[in-house]
């Protein structure tokens, strides 16, 4: 699939973002007015930034009122209708902890229980897909909710649990790269499947529909740069979770510390949230005889 | 509302035979033609005269070589539209209501006036029979060529999808799969008519009809099916001014004359 920048940084800031106010909602740090301002500016940054970056995504943005109404069928839909719910709730719990000196503990906890159901709707677009064999297991949601949490509690300063959790995120992304690997072939894909020639012998494409790629192609066989995808993951897996793990155990913790774990910790992502997108495969792929 | 419904009345759709089709691309071109002109936004082209010319067809052929290992490669032509699945998955994750599944008819259509172009519907077909266009930024897909089968404007015999009306070899055809004896059913009863990529559980409505089996003209370097009756003259000793094979018996049959 192709590797859009919208959506790398969509999933990616927008997790972040919900991640924190996962965080914040059930009131670790609890903290009052300017630093409450401080910590929610940011995660309604990363939420807010990230969807935005999502509609860069659309062809035609002026129907996209229309996407608050499929809540029955559509995980997209969900997605939107559940992170605007959980945005304006946490505004009101927000303006408690900034403006009032208050914390309403219950909007807190519905907010907090909301961010994540948000993230797992974001991983259910993905994970949904049938046609990704790659992304369609469960371990999908299992992950982006890993990094929503993990993510959250290092931008939430809760040192002691993000170092478990971000050991913890390490492992969920190895496992995710294990069984991705093998989705494909389990999945029982093949271009003679694809074709229904398979009795007749092995199938091959012997002349392509069009002579240079199409939408189909452009958007959905990517193969660019799987060959660093290796590289890459060693980057992303040292990156997202050991390095600012070491950061922040072996150094006297202070902000400029803290600051280089976070970043580590988002480079890690954007290169895993890149590999997740140029990895993939999608079976339409078999028609064009590439993958 | 993307929600498909629980049965449909009819079952249109379209049988298509590999066994005929010569990748002649006409359906493609009519496809186009009457598409960009009716039902919605045009069919755009980019950069159509450049060096990656790039455009949005409904219906698309690929060509495949199949081969069995001792006999010869075989080609087969291969048309691909939407197949109006019963069990549509773009329809379901279509987050606007833009996409959707008729009840009457089983016709899976694009709402323009609704689609955002979030391209999801396109992710979730398997048999990329959705693009988004480049210039409207709205999903485009085969319709079934609904503006011509039920037109009463138009005479009797093109109230067919373009793509069957204009196929010069006789390879696609169109009608109700829900009536057991409609020409679409019989046919693919007769001739084993098979779903693509049953395994991805989408049912889909299309059928294709597989390539009847080749006589075995008798394995790889066989492939000259006359060699055995020009053997005689093939033998016959060839010299510099007397050729052998088929010019030499040429040459012999003209100098009787
Ligand atoms: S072929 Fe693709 S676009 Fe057509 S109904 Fe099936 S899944 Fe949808
Ligand atoms: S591109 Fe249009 S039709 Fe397809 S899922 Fe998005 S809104 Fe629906
Ligand atoms: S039925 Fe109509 S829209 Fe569909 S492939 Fe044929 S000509 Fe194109």
């Amino acid at each position: 699939m192709h590797p859009a920048p919208s959506v790398i940084i969509f999933t990616s800031l927008s997790g972040l973002g919900f991640g924190l106010l996962f965080w914040l909602g059930i009131g670790y740090p609890e903290v009052y007015g300017m630093s409450a301002f401080g910590m929610f500016f940011v995660a309604y940054a990363l939420a807010v930034g990230g969807l935005l970056a999502s509609t860069a995504h659309l062809g035609n943005p002026k129907n996209a009122i229309h996407a608050f109404s499929q809540w029955r069928t559509s995980w997209l839909s969900r997605e939107g209708i559940a992170s605007v719910v959980t945005l304006l709730l946490m505004a009101v719990y927000a303006i408690g902890m900034v403006f009032l000196g208050q914390r309403f503990q219950i909007l807190g906890w519905i907010g907090a229980a909301l961010s994540m159901f948000t993230v797992f709707t974001t991983s259910m677009i993905y994970a949904q897909l049938k046609t990704v064999p790659r992304w369609n297991m469960r371990l999908t949601s299992v992950m982006f909710l890993t990094y929503a949490v993990a993510g959250g509690a290092l931008l939430a300063g809760q040192i002691s649990i993000a170092v478990v959790l971000l050991l913890v995120l390490t492992l969920v992304q190895f496992a995710v790269w294990q069984a991705g690997d093998k989705r494909f072939r389990e999945a029982g894909h093949t271009i003679e499947t694809a074709t229904g020639l398979g009795n007749l012998g092995k199938v091959r494409l012997l002349e392509p529909p069009h002579t240079s790629p199409n939408y189909l192609m452009k958007e959905m066989v990517f193969t660019v740069g799987r060959k660093h995808s290796r590289k890459l993951r060693m980057i992303a897996g040292v990156s997202l979770g050991l390095l600012p793990v070491i950061l922040l155990y072996a150094l006297p913790f202070n902000p400029i510390s803290a600051a280089l774990a976070v970043a580590f910790h988002v480079l890690g992502l954007f290169a895993a949230r890149w590999l997740f997108f140029a990895e993939a495969e999608h079976v339409v792929g078999l028609y064009y005889d590439k993958r | 509302m993307t929600a498909l419904p629980q049965t449909t009345q009819k079952k249109l759709g379209l049988v298509i035979d590999l066994d005929i089709c010569v990748g002649c691309h006409a359906c493609v071109t009519n496809c186009k033609e009457w598409n960009t002109s009716n039902y919605g936004a045009p069919l755009s082209d980019v950069d159509a005269y450049g060096a990656e010319p790039m455009g949005t067809f409904l219906n698309r052929i690929h060509t495949y070589e199949v081969k069995q290992e001792g006999c010869n490669a075989q080609t087969v032509h291969f048309p691909k539209s939407c197949l109006h699945c019963d069990d549509a998955p773009c329809v379901t994750v279509c987050p606007t209501g833009a996409s959707y599944k008729r009840e009457e008819d089983g016709i899976v259509l694009v709402n323009e006036d609704r689609c955002m172009g979030c391209g999801l519907c396109a992710w979730a077909c398997p048999y990329g029979a959705r693009e988004l266009d480049q210039l409207a930024g709205v999903m485009k897909k085969c319709t079934l060529c609904v503006d011509r089968i039920y037109n009463e404007n138009l005479p009797e015999e093109d109230r067919v999808p373009a793509c069957v009306r204009t196929c010069p070899a006789g390879a696609r055809h169109f009608g109700d799969f829900a009536d057991p004896d409609s020409n679409v059913s019989r046919l693919s009863a007769e001739r084993g008519g098979m779903e693509l990529m049953p395994e991805q559980g989408t049912k889909p409505v299309n059928r294709y009809l597989p390539p009847r089996p080749k006589t075995d003209i008798g394995g790889e370097n066989k492939i000259d099916i006359l060699a055995p009756f020009l053997e005689p003259v093939v033998n016959e000793e060839a010299t510099q001014d007397q050729p052998g094979g088929f010019l030499g018996w040429l040459d012999k049959a003209l100098e009787k004359i």
